[in-house]
C-alpha cells in the first residue's frame, strides 16, 4: 500500500500528462518554436486538435526518440535537413506511411522513397557575391568556385555544419569521391578567410568586401535583404547548366511507436496542403515544398531555378562519408 | 591570529566509539551512494569502448586528431597562464594594495561571471572582425587596404575564453588573499620582504590550494567549452565530439572521444595532487584585514588602467552591445512566454544550487572526518562531470533514467499493473541531477578550501569533548563554512543558469529557460533577437554576482 502511495507521489512529480486527451498531437522539433508555433496555433484554431511541441537539438532529440522506445510520447519528428530524417528512418524511429495526399503534393525527390518522411520546404544552397566585385557572368558553378580566377576571393561557412556536409554528399553522388574531394581541396585553396561559423557571417563579409562569392541557404540572404534592402550582395543560381543548384529540406515524419499515429498523419497531410505550406515555408523565406504554392514576394524575386532532382536521401546515405572527405580536404 | 603550516592531517581523528561508528557507516554509505550514482554518470562514456569503432579512429588519426590535441593544448595553456595572470594578479591588486577605484574594481570585476562564454564570443567576432563595425570604421578612415591581426584565430579564442573565465580565479585568489589577513602579511614585512617579494614567497603559495582551485574549474570548462570555439570554428577535441555524433553519426566514437578528455584531465589533476604534496595550510582565529600597500603615481594609474581594462572588455562593452541589440528586439515584440523564462531559469537555478551546496557540504566533511585515498579518489571522480561536454552528459544521463524507468515501469506493471510512462527521464528530478553531475565541482571547489580554515585541533576538541558527528557539523563546520557555503551556492547558481544542452535535453515539457531560449534563436542566427534573453540572463546573474561581493560572503572568519 505505502509503495503504490509513493508510485502516486512520483506520478505527480512527472510534468508530461499522462493522460492524454484523445485529439492531441506531440511534435519532437528541431525546428524552433518561433517558426513552428504560429503553423501550430492555426492548426489547432481549424481543427480543434491540441498541438504539444518539443524543441531541441536534431541529435539529442533523436536520442530521446531512441531511447524512450515504445513509450514515446512523440507522434511526430520534424527537423531540417535530409541527413537527419533519414538517420532517423534509418534507426528505425519512423514509420512508414501511404498517403495519397501527401504523394500528391511532395515532389519525389524531396520525400523518403519509402514513405518513412517527408519534405515540408525547400532549402537551396546559392552562391552570393559582392554586386561591386563580380559581374553574375562569371559564374556559374559549386564545381567553378575552386578555379583559379578565384583565388584568394572565396568565403565559406564550417563544415561542421549539415547544410556543407549534405552539399559535398549530393557532389560525391554525382562526381565520385575522387573528384569531389579535389574539388573541396581546391575551395580550401581558395579560401579568402578561415571558415565562418554561421551563413550570416559569410553574407557580411561579402559585402564588406572580404571575399567576392560565398556559399549559403538563400533564405540567410532573404533575412538580411529584408533588413538592409541595398545590400551589395546577390544570389545567383548554380549549376543551371547541368544537375542544378542543391537543395535540401525541413521535413517530418510519424513515429514508429506514436500514440496517435492517425492524427499525425492528418497533421502531416494538412501541412503539405496549399494553406499551411505558405505559412510554413513564409515563416523562414523557404520555398515550399508544394509546388503549387507561391514562395514570398522576396523569395519569387530571386527568379526561377532548376533543382537538383536526385533524391535528397541521398545526402544522408553519404553525410558520413563526406565529412571524411572534407576532414581529408583540409576543409574545417 | 594564528597561522601555521600544520602536519599533514594523518588519522588523527579516526577514534570512535561504538555508536560513534555505526553512525560513521551511515554518513559513509550515504557519501558513497550518491559518488556512484554520480560517479557512474561520468565515467559512463568509458562504456562505449566496448564496442570499438576503428574506423572513425583511424580516419581521425590520419586526419584531424593532431591539430586537435595540438589546438587544445594550445587553448589550455593560454588559457590557463591568461585566468592566472589576470585573476591572481587583479585579485592581488584589490585586496592587498590601495588604488584609485579600487573600491568599486573589487566587486566589479566579478560581474563578467554572469555572462556566459559563448555569448561574449558572440560579441567579439561581431565586433571585431573584417566586417565589423570597428574594421569597417577604420578601412573608411585608412583605406580598404587596412587589415588588423584575425580574431577569429587561437589568439581571439584564447582572449574571448581568458576574460570569460578569469572571475573563477579572481574570486577564489582573492577570498585566500582576504583570509590570510593581516599578521601573515606583517610578520611578511618584518621578516624584510618588500611587498612584491611578500607577495611571491608568502601570499602566493599559501592560497595556491584556493588558486589552483579556480584555475581548475577555469581549464575544465575550457575542456568542455562549444559555444565559443564554434563560434570561432577553432577546432579542439569538443567540436570533434560534435562532429563525430552530429556529423558520422557515431554516438560510440563521440563517447570514447569524450572519456578521453575526462582522462586527461584527471591525470592533470592527479599531478597537480602530487605536486602540492602532503602540505596543508590552516588559518585560524580572528583575522584581521591586512593593511593594504598603496600605490602612487604611474603605479597607481596603471593599476586602475589595467582594471579598467578587463572589466571594460569582459563586461562593460558587451554589456552595451546587448542592450543596443535588446533595444531593437523588444521593437519587435517580447516572446510571450519571457516571464516564465525568467522564473523557470531562477526557481532550477535556485534548486539545483541547493542541491549541490548540501552534498558538497557532505563529500567535504565526511572526506575531513574520515579521510582515505579510495574515498578522496571518489569524490575527485564525482566532481570530473564538470570537464565533460554538456551534451554528452546530459545524453548519459537520458539513457541511464530511460533504462531505470523501464525497470521500474516493469515492475509497476507487475505488482501494481501501473504504466508508469516516462516519469523519470521527462522530469525535473533528472534535470536537476543533471546539473549536479555537471556542476558538483564548482560547489565542491569553496567548500573544500574553506574547510582548510578549520584546523584539526578544532575538530579534535569538538570530539574530545563528545561531540558527535552531526553535532560537529551544525556546530562547527556549518557556521565556519559558512562564507564558503554561500560562494559555492552562488556559483552554482550562475552556472545551473547559464547551462543550455541539458536543460534543452533534459527539461519536461513548458520547462525552457532563458538558456533555451536564446539556443532557440541563435540556432538560426538570429543574435539581436537573443539580446534581450541573453541581457536578462545577465542582469538575474548579477544578483548572486552581487551577493557574492557582500563582505560577509568572503570576509568573516
Amino acid at each position: 500500500m505505502t509503495k503504490k502511495w509513493w508510485l502516486v507521489a512520483l506520478l505527480g512529480l512527472s510534468s508530461i500528462a499522462q493522460a492524454q486527451a484523445a485529439e492531441e498531437v506531440v511534435v519532437y522539433s528541431a525546428r524552433i518554436e518561433k517558426l513552428i508555433k504560429p503553423i501550430f496555433d492555426a492548426y489547432t484554431q481549424e481543427t480543434g486538435v491540441k498541438i504539444t511541441a518539443v524543441t531541441g537539438k536534431e541529435g539529442p532529440l533523436m536520442e530521446r526518440l531512441k531511447a524512450e522506445g515504445a513509450k514515446t510520447p512523440a507522434d511526430i519528428l520534424l527537423t531540417v535537413d535530409a541527413g537527419n530524417l533519414w538517420q532517423a528512418a534509418q534507426e528505425g524511429l519512423l514509420a512508414k506511411v501511404d498517403s495519397r495526399i501527401l504523394n500528391d503534393n511532395i515532389p519525389a525527390h524531396l520525400r523518403d522513397p519509402d514513405g518513412h518522411w517527408y519534405g515540408l520546404s525547400v532549402r537551396t544552397r546559392a552562391i552570393i557575391y559582392n554586386t561591386r566585385k563580380v559581374q553574375p557572368g562569371e559564374l556559374s558553378s559549386y564545381e567553378d568556385l575552386g578555379g583559379a580566377k578565384w583565388n584568394k576571393r572565396l568565403c565559406l561557412r564550417s563544415s561542421k555544419k549539415v547544410y556543407n556536409q549534405s552539399l559535398v554528399a549530393m557532389m560525391i553522388a554525382r562526381h565520385g569521391v575522387d573528384k569531389t574531394e579535389a574539388i573541396v581541396k581546391s575551395w580550401v585553396a581558395n579560401l579568402a578567410a578561415p571558415e565562418f561559423s554561421d551563413d550570416d557571417s559569410v553574407i557580411k563579409a561579402t559585402a564588406a568586401g572580404q571575399c567576392d562569392v560565398g556559399i549559403v541557404n538563400s533564405y540567410y540572404l532573404g533575412r538580411l535583404q529584408k533588413e538592409q534592402p541595398d545590400l551589395p550582395v546577390a544570389i545567383f543560381w548554380p549549376n543551371q547548366q547541368d544537375g542544378g543548384a542543391h537543395v535540401n529540406i525541413s521535413g517530418a515524419g510519424v513515429t514508429r511507436h506514436a500514440k496517435h499515429p492517425d492524427a499525425a498523419l492528418k497533421l502531416l497531410e494538412w501541412l503539405s496542403s496549399d494553406k499551411a505550406q505558405k505559412l510554413f515555408a513564409d515563416a523562414n523565406l523557404e520555398f515550399p515544398a508544394n509546388t503549387r504554392v507561391q514562395p514570398d514576394p522576396l523569395v519569387a524575386a530571386w527568379g526561377p531555378f532548376k533543382h537538383d532532382a536526385i533524391n535528397v536521401s541521398e545526402a544522408g546515405k553519404r553525410q558520413a562519408e563526406a565529412v571524411m572527405l572534407m576532414d581529408r580536404a583540409g576543409y574545417k | 591570529m594564528r597561522s601555521a603550516l600544520a602536519p599533514p592531517l594523518g588519522r588523527a581523528p579516526a577514534r570512535r566509539t561504538a555508536a560513534g561508528g555505526s553512525r560513521a557507516g551511515a554518513w559513509r554509505i550515504a557519501v558513497w551512494l550518491i559518488v556512484i550514482l554520480v560517479g557512474a554518470h561520468v565515467l559512463l562514456p568509458f562504456a562505449a569502448w566496448l564496442v570499438p569503432q576503428t574506423a572513425v579512429w583511424r580516419h581521425l588519426a590520419d586526419t584531424v586528431l593532431a591539430e586537435l590535441l595540438l589546438n587544445t593544448l594550445i587553448l589550455s595553456v593560454g588559457v590557463g597562464l591568461g585566468v592566472l595572470v589576470t585573476g591572481v594578479g587583479l585579485a592581488w591588486l584589490t585586496t592587498l594594495c590601495e588604488f584609485p577605484g579600487r573600491r568599486v574594481f573589487e566587486w566589479a570585476l566579478m560581474l563578467p561571471l554572469a555572462l556566459p562564454a559563448y555569448v561574449l564570443a558572440f560579441v567579439a567576432v561581431g565586433l571585431l572582425d573584417f566586417s565589423g563595425p570597428l574594421q569597417t570604421w577604420l578601412r573608411s578612415v585608412f583605406g580598404d587596404e587596412l587589415r588588423l591581426p584575425a580574431i577569429r584565430s587561437a589568439g581571439g579564442v584564447i582572449m574571448v575564453l581568458t576574460l570569460a573565465l578569469y572571475p573563477y580565479v579572481y574570486l577564489l585568489a582573492r577570498t585566500a588573499f582576504l583570509a590570510q589577513g593581516r599578521s601573515l602579511m606583517e610578520s611578511a614585512r618584518m621578516l624584510g620582504l618588500n611587498p612584491w617579494r611578500a607577495f611571491v614567497r608568502v601570499a602566493l603559495p599559501t592560497a595556491r590550494p584556493a588558486i589552483i582551485a579556480g584555475l581548475a574549474l577555469a581549464l575544465m570548462e575550457t575542456l568542455a567549452d562549444f559555444g565559443a570555439v564554434y563560434i570561432f570554428n577553432f577546432d579542439t577535441f569538443t567540436t570533434a565530439i560534435y562532429k563525430t555524433w552530429f556529423g558520422l553519426f557515431n554516438l560510440s566514437a563521440a563517447a570514447q572521444l569524450s572519456s578521453l578528455l575526462l582522462l586527461l584531465v584527471a591525470l592533470a589533476l592527479f599531478a597537480e595532487q602530487r605536486g602540492r604534496g602532503r602540505a596543508r595550510y590552516y588559518s585560524g582565529g580572528k583575522i584581521e584585514a591586512a593593511k593594504r600597500y598603496p600605490l602612487r603615481g604611474a603605479r597607481a594609474w596603471a593599476a586602475t588602467g589595467a582594471a579598467l581594462l578587463v572589466l571594460s572588455l569582459a563586461f562593460v562593452i558587451p554589456l552595451i552591445q546587448l542592450t543596443i541589440w535588446a533595444a531593437q528586439a523588444v521593437r519587435d515584440g517580447v516572446n510571450e512566454n519571457y516571464f516564465g523564462h525568467v522564473t523557470h531559469t531562477m526557481l532550477l537555478s535556485a534548486c539545483a544550487a541547493l542541491l549541490i551546496v548540501a552534498t558538497a557540504l557532505l563529500f567535504g566533511f565526511v572526506q575531513r572526518r574520515w579521510p582515505g585515498a579510495l574515498s578522496r579518489a571518489a569524490v575527485r571522480l564525482a566532481t570530473l562531470g564538470y570537464a565533460l561536454p554538456g551534451t554528452v552528459l546530459a545524453v548519459s544521463i537520458m539513457l541511464s533514467f530511460t533504462a531505470l524507468q523501464n525497470q521500474l515501469d516493469a515492475i509497476a506493471r507487475s505488482w501494481f499493473s501501473l504504466d508508469t510512462g516516462l516519469l523519470l527521464s521527462s522530469s525535473v528530478a533528472a534535470l536537476l541531477f543533471a546539473y549536479l553531475v555537471r556542476f558538483l565541482a564548482v560547489g565542491y571547489g569553496p567548500v573544500e578550501s574553506a574547510l582548510t580554515r578549520i584546523t584539526p585541533a578544532m575538530e579534535m576538541a569538538a570530539q574530545s569533548l563528545g561531540a558527535t558527528p552531526r553535532e560537529t557539523l551544525w556546530r562547527i563546520y556549518l557556521p565556519l563554512l559558512r562564507a564558503g557555503l554561500l560562494t559555492a551556492a552562488l556559483l552554482a547558481f550562475v552556472e545551473v543558469m547559464k547551462e543550455m544542452p541539458a536543460t534543452l535535453l533534459l527539461r519536461p515539457f513548458g520547462w525552457d529557460t532563458l538558456a533555451v531560449n536564446i539556443f532557440e534563436l541563435t540556432s538560426e542566427g538570429e543574435w539581436a533577437q537573443a539580446a534581450l534573453p541573453a541581457l536578462t540572463l545577465v542582469l538575474v546573474g548579477l544578483i548572486p554576482v552581487t551577493m557574492l561581493m557582500r563582505p560577509g560572503t568572503t570576509r568573516n572568519g
